[in-house]
């Protein structure tokens, strides 16, 4: 049943990719080609374009990128527990509590930190 | 295994579906258009058909036709894939959304999960499409819109798994079928949680308050400023057919999904979920945007411990 499951959504993954391909080609054959430097060159609002727009970044974007990474395997942790944590009871309760209560240790150090003042 | 017969109904099935999106992506776009008109005392749309409602048909076709033209110093294959990452894992959501009892691609049993899943691959068509423009305003754009959608993810993910708690399981229909009779909007913690998921949610489609990355009056249009013709018209595909998921999402987890008197269920399905995509142009068109540091600081130091501290106390109440 599993093979069957996800060879749906495999397929639904063809669709879409079909769904995007069928658009583009549609237009491909359709579309005019009248390429100049002037048409392609970048947009900044009528100025010319100046330096290399791939430019150095906030620290910022990654500090918040490491947290997200952090919470998201927590939550990762979390979702087979929600599953069956009725039969499990307290126990398991007090133990996932305990789990949450560090990670909100985290998140409290770096609010402190100054992580999320930008 | 998948025999013959098999692929041919999910053949059947796969175009009802791409169907839907296209009509109703094009749909969501006129609506939206005679919304915003209406809120602001204009008329919207009026020439192509009866009040304009072939206006978004004119619109693709026109976008059809329309030149490719690629920036110069873009990165090709970066800035070529990333519409089909934007929209093929909205096309691929629709596998497990229930639009009736028996209106189902395929009930997954890690429902929920999966649509979690699906949503965080989003970020990087979006990043891929700034980072591949080789345009500043694109770059801006895509690494905000990338920042914004992680932040808000967490809270997000928190509300699906509060509500999956309740069930007790991660599959759809197990969730729509535990709200039989009493909707988990009804709860007061779930209450909590609906509101956590729908203001994530609404950073997570990048729509106003939260449109910092395409903040038309500082960065013109964000991460999709060098597209043209079709591929912007895929973006435009993809953000409404994301509008539509989370709404649908919100009718499943919290209204009750296809359950309701009277009509089929499928009706009922649509009624709840155009209804939130209702609300959330109404939004749109009435508040201001937010500030970047505001925004951030609002999902990491109130969404997050409030949808931990609901975690806790639905664990407690569930388990007392």
């Amino acid at each position: 049943m599993v093979i069957q499951d996800y060879g749906i959504v495999g397929l639904f993954l063809v669709f879409g990719i079909a769904f995007v391909g069928a658009a583009f080609v549609v237009s491909w054959m359709l579309r005019p080609r009248d390429p100049n430097p002037v048409k392609s060159s970048i947009y900044e609002c009528g100025e010319i374009v100046k330096g290399d727009s791939r430019v150095q970044f906030n620290v910022g974007y990654y500090l918040v990128a490491l947290l997200f990474v952090i919470f998201d395997i927590e939550v990762l942790f979390l979702v087979p527990w929600i599953v069956i944590f009725r039969e499990l009871g307290i126990v398991s309760y007090i133990e996932m509590m305990i789990f949450i209560a560090i990670l909100v240790v985290g998140l409290i150090y770096a609010w402190k930190k100054g992580v999320f003042e930008w | 295994m998948l025999s013959i017969l098999d692929i041919i109904w999910v053949l059947v099935i796969g175009i009802i579906v791409l169907g839907f999106i296209a009509v109703s992506a094009m749909f969501l776009i006129w609506w939206e258009r005679k919304v915003s008109a209406h809120i602001q005392s204009r008329y919207g749309p009026m020439r192509v058909g009866w009040h304009g409602v072939l206006q978004s048909v004119a619109d693709a076709v026109k976008l059809l036709l329309k030149e490719n033209i690629v920036p110069a110093g873009a990165d090709k294959l970066v800035w070529w894939l990333a519409p089909f990452i934007v929209v093929v894992p909205s096309v691929m959501a629709f596998v497990v959304i229930p639009f009736g009892k028996n209106l189902i691609v395929k009930d997954l049993n890690v429902g929920a999960l999966y649509l979690m899943a699906l949503s965080s691959v989003c970020v990087i068509g979006i990043f891929m499409a700034g980072w591949g423009s080789n345009n500043k305003y694109s770059l801006i754009g895509g690494m905000r819109s990338a920042a914004q959608i992680i932040s808000y993810e967490i809270p997000l993910i928190l509300s699906m798994i509060i509500v999956s708690m309740q069930a007790s399981s991660l599959s759809m229909q197990k969730i729509v079928a535990a709200q039989a009779g009493y909707w988990n909007i009804l709860h007061p913690n779930m209450a909590l949680a609906f509101i956590v998921y729908i203001i994530s949610a609404t950073a997570e489609v990048n729509r106003v308050p939260f449109d910092i990355p395409e903040a038309e009056s500082e960065l013109v249009a964000g991460f999709h400023t060098e597209y043209s013709g079709m591929k912007f018209a895929m973006f435009f595909i993809g953000e409404y057919t994301n509008l539509f998921i989370i709404s649908a999402i919100a009718a499943t987890l919290f209204f009750g999904g296809w359950q309701g008197p009277v009509l089929p269920g499928a009706v009922w399905f649509l009624i709840k979920t155009y209804g939130i995509v209702f609300v959330l142009m109404w939004v749109r068109w009435t508040f201001p945007r937010l500030r970047v540091d505001q925004l951030m600081g609002f999902a990491w130091k109130v969404l997050t411990p409030v949808s931990f501290f609901n975690l806790a106390v639905t664990g407690w109440l569930l388990l007392k």
